[in-house]
């Protein structure tokens, strides 16, 4: 989850890393009425994107009357798809040189990895691709603190001589708090050395490891909204991993890996696959709210129902798929196959409940799913 | 990473209805599980095995060469540690959606301690004809039966119609790894590969990867020197960018973690990449000739 930069800010002040005065706001009034208690500022629209910058979605003001027409501009406009509803309006920090810094979990090792270039304020991205010996890491053992002195060893090799001190003491700040704040991602950039010599986070970007909000709740709550569609934000509400597609053909599979690839073969066949939607996992007695979002999607002119079970047991999705069919009577038609543990039980189900015979293969049902959307007879 | 029939199993959460159902299930099929633990049920006898409050406690008096955690995800830290602190060789974790932080800390702690971690969110292990750890149809005849070709999956339910797909062919498994879909695994594709490479029963590997993360890339580094033949499978070829698909491991952004990346790579290392998983037996077929 996206924590916001104003609150992903004052959770890093709270850790003992400097960040501008500002406050967030939602109206123009408002960013005029910080701009006129703080003097010059930048005004920067609340969207998890990257790239803002680039986009026009952080500019400086030296006036409250230019903070209130760039807030008139900003507020309500589109940037990278998300409608700005929020903007930040912060003390203009006049900066000698931006760093970038960043902590994350790596899989190798593991480790948790911090990250520093003497390149800040730009994509890393950009600058992996034409300076790779700019970013440096250094892997700290996930059950280790950052040691002051490693941390100062490590600053040494990109930050200005006189401020490496107070850039170490940011990195162990921000390694404790990627840590206690359980974040996949916690980056500053640019990590600003201001003329005064202090070191300050001119942005912050905070990503909560979606496993880790039930004890993360403060957090949790302030995380940006998702951009979903209505079927969605109704699955997600359901527990059901759903995502919307263009295409017309509708997959109710078991399992992430097993669903990605009900989608991948009906691509590769000719089809055009109109979600993921698994009922694995702990999912899998919810095959008949799953049923009912499937044909609430407009799109979907044929069904393809792949289960193959292990800890989903396909007799148990298979009741309550068949169940729900006969509630509902969609006219839609559905092509099943099923293997896996209850395979056999399930398969009579089909037969008993629906008078329908399950493919052998997923390849079969997939062409016959395709060839019924299409027009053609099933 | 492999369990053989011959090793000692420790079911943690064993009275659980999900472990109850599945212990049931791996002792019929011939898993030596010699005890269980519960913290809040100690001393009682659950599927026909003495219940201990602790891994600990179990080690001493029926010791275990291998602990299946059936555990709540905030409660799988503290289960993992009590078992690599009771001295266990291996540790298989099944449960879905444990912090990461958590994932990290008890992988470092476990590689401290010598101990093999497999998962979190794995299905489990499968050695046909012999035992299986976790939740995998190994009792489904049509799916699994003993036979040469190792497989290594970061999925439960693709694994399983690879298994079926070896089986409709005519072969058989030396082993199922399922190494789990989480973005920090204790287990990863390449390490699941050095042991199927060495391990004697094993003639060829089906690998079954997913977009999202670089195992596939850092395994396909390995792929390039080994003797056996590796057909693979990756899903998520028609899954649209930064939108994470069901397992928290399986999200690509940009070229990172694509499918164009992993097909790239493993191709580059000689090994043979199919469009769907019903080409895995013929491609086998030819693999072995």
């Amino acid at each position: 989850m996206n924590i916001p930069e104003h609150v992903a800010k004052a959770v890093l002040a709270e850790a003992g890393v400097q960040v501008p005065v500002g406050a967030p706001a939602t109206t123009p009034e408002a960013a005029a009425r910080t701009a006129r208690r703080l003097g010059p500022v930048m005004v920067k629209a609340q969207v998890p994107m990257g790239g803002r910058g680039k986009a026009g979605g952080i500019r400086s003001s030296q006036t409250p009357d230019e903070a209130y027409r760039v807030g008139t501009e900003l507020i309500g406009s589109r940037l990278g798809g998300h409608r700005v509803a929020e903007l930040l309006v912060e003390e203009l920090v006049p900066t000698v040189s931006e760093l970038y810094a960043a902590v994350l979990n790596h899989p190798h090792g593991p480790a948790r990895r911090v990250v520093l270039s003497e390149r800040g304020g730009v994509d890393i991205e950009e600058t992996a691709r034409t300076d790779p010996e700019l970013i440096l890491t250094l892997d700290i053992d996930p059950r280790v603190d950052l040691q002051a002195e490693t941390a100062r060893q490590f600053a040494a090799r990109a930050a200005p001589d006189a401020a490496v001190p107070a850039v170490a003491d940011a990195l162990v700040r921000m390694y404790r708090l990627h840590r206690d704040s359980d974040a996949d991602l916690l980056e500053v950039n640019p990590l600003a050395v201001t003329d005064a010599g202090d070191v300050v986070a001119l942005d912050c970007k905070l990503v909560l490891d979606d496993a880790a909000a039930a004890r993360q709740p403060s957090l949790a709550a302030a995380a940006a909204p998702e951009p979903l569609t209505d079927l969605e934000r109704t699955a997600r509400d359901l527990g059901l991993q759903f995502v919307e597609l263009e295409g017309d053909i509708g997959v109710i599979a078991n399992g992430a890996g097993l669903t990605m690839t009900t989608m991948d073969v009906i691509a590769h066949l000719g089809g055009r696959p109109a979600n993921f939607l698994e009922i694995g996992g702990d999912a899998y007695t919810k095959a008949r709210p799953a049923l009912g979002l499937l044909l609430a999607h407009d799109g979907v002119r044929s069904l393809v129902v792949n289960f193959c079970g292990a800890f989903a047991r396909t007799d148990v999705m298979i009741d309550g798929l068949t169940e729900a069919w006969l509630e509902l009577r969609p006219d839609v038609p559905a092509f099943f196959t099923i293997d896996g543990t209850g395979a056999s039980e399930a398969r009579k189900m089909l037969r008993r409940r629906l008078g329908l015979e399950p493919y052998a293969t997923m390849d079969e049902a997939i062409t016959a799913a395709i060839r019924a959307a299409d027009g053609g007879s099933a | 990473m492999i369990v053989r029939g011959h090793e000692r199993v420790l079911v943690q959460g064993i009275t659980g209805r999900q472990a109850t159902y599945w212990t049931a299930r791996m002792q019929e099929y011939g898993t030596r599980i010699v005890a269980g633990t519960s913290p809040r049920k100690a001393g009682i006898t659950h599927c026909g095995v003495p219940v201990h409050g602790t891994p600990g406690e179990a080690m001493e008096v029926s010791p275990f060469d291998v602990a299946v955690l059936f555990v709540p995800p905030l409660s799988v830290e503290v289960a993992a540690l009590d078992a690599i602190e009771a001295g266990a060789p291996k540790l298989v974790i099944l449960t879905e959606h444990v912090p990461v932080r958590d994932v990290m800390n008890l992988i470092s702690a476990a590689r401290a301690a010598g101990t093999e971690v497999v998962g979190p969110n794995t299905a489990g292990l499968v050695t046909p004809g012999e035992c299986f750890v976790g939740f995998m149809p190994a009792f489904d005849p049509s799916i699994f039966r003993p036979g040469r070709i190792g497989v290594v999956s970061r999925s439960g339910s693709l694994g399983t119609l690879a298994c079926l797909n070896i089986v409709r062919t005519g072969y058989g498994q030396s082993a199922f790894v399922g190494i789990g879909g989480d973005p920090v695994l204790g287990t990863r594709t390449r390490d699941a590969l050095e042991v199927l490479e060495q391990d004697r029963r094993t003639e060829a590997v089906v690998l079954i990867g997913e977009i999202g993360g670089d195992m596939e890339e850092d395994a396909a580094g390995y792929v390039q020197g080994m003797s056996k033949r590796v057909v693979a499978f990756i899903a998520g070829r028609a899954a649209p960018p930064d939108r994470r698909m069901g397992h928290a491991g399986a999200i690509f952004q940009g070229d990172r973690g694509s499918y164009e990346s992993k097909k790239l790579a493993l191709e580059g290392a000689g090994a043979v990449v199919l469009d769907t998983p019903s080409e895995i037996g013929p491609a086998l077929a030819r693999a072995l000739r």
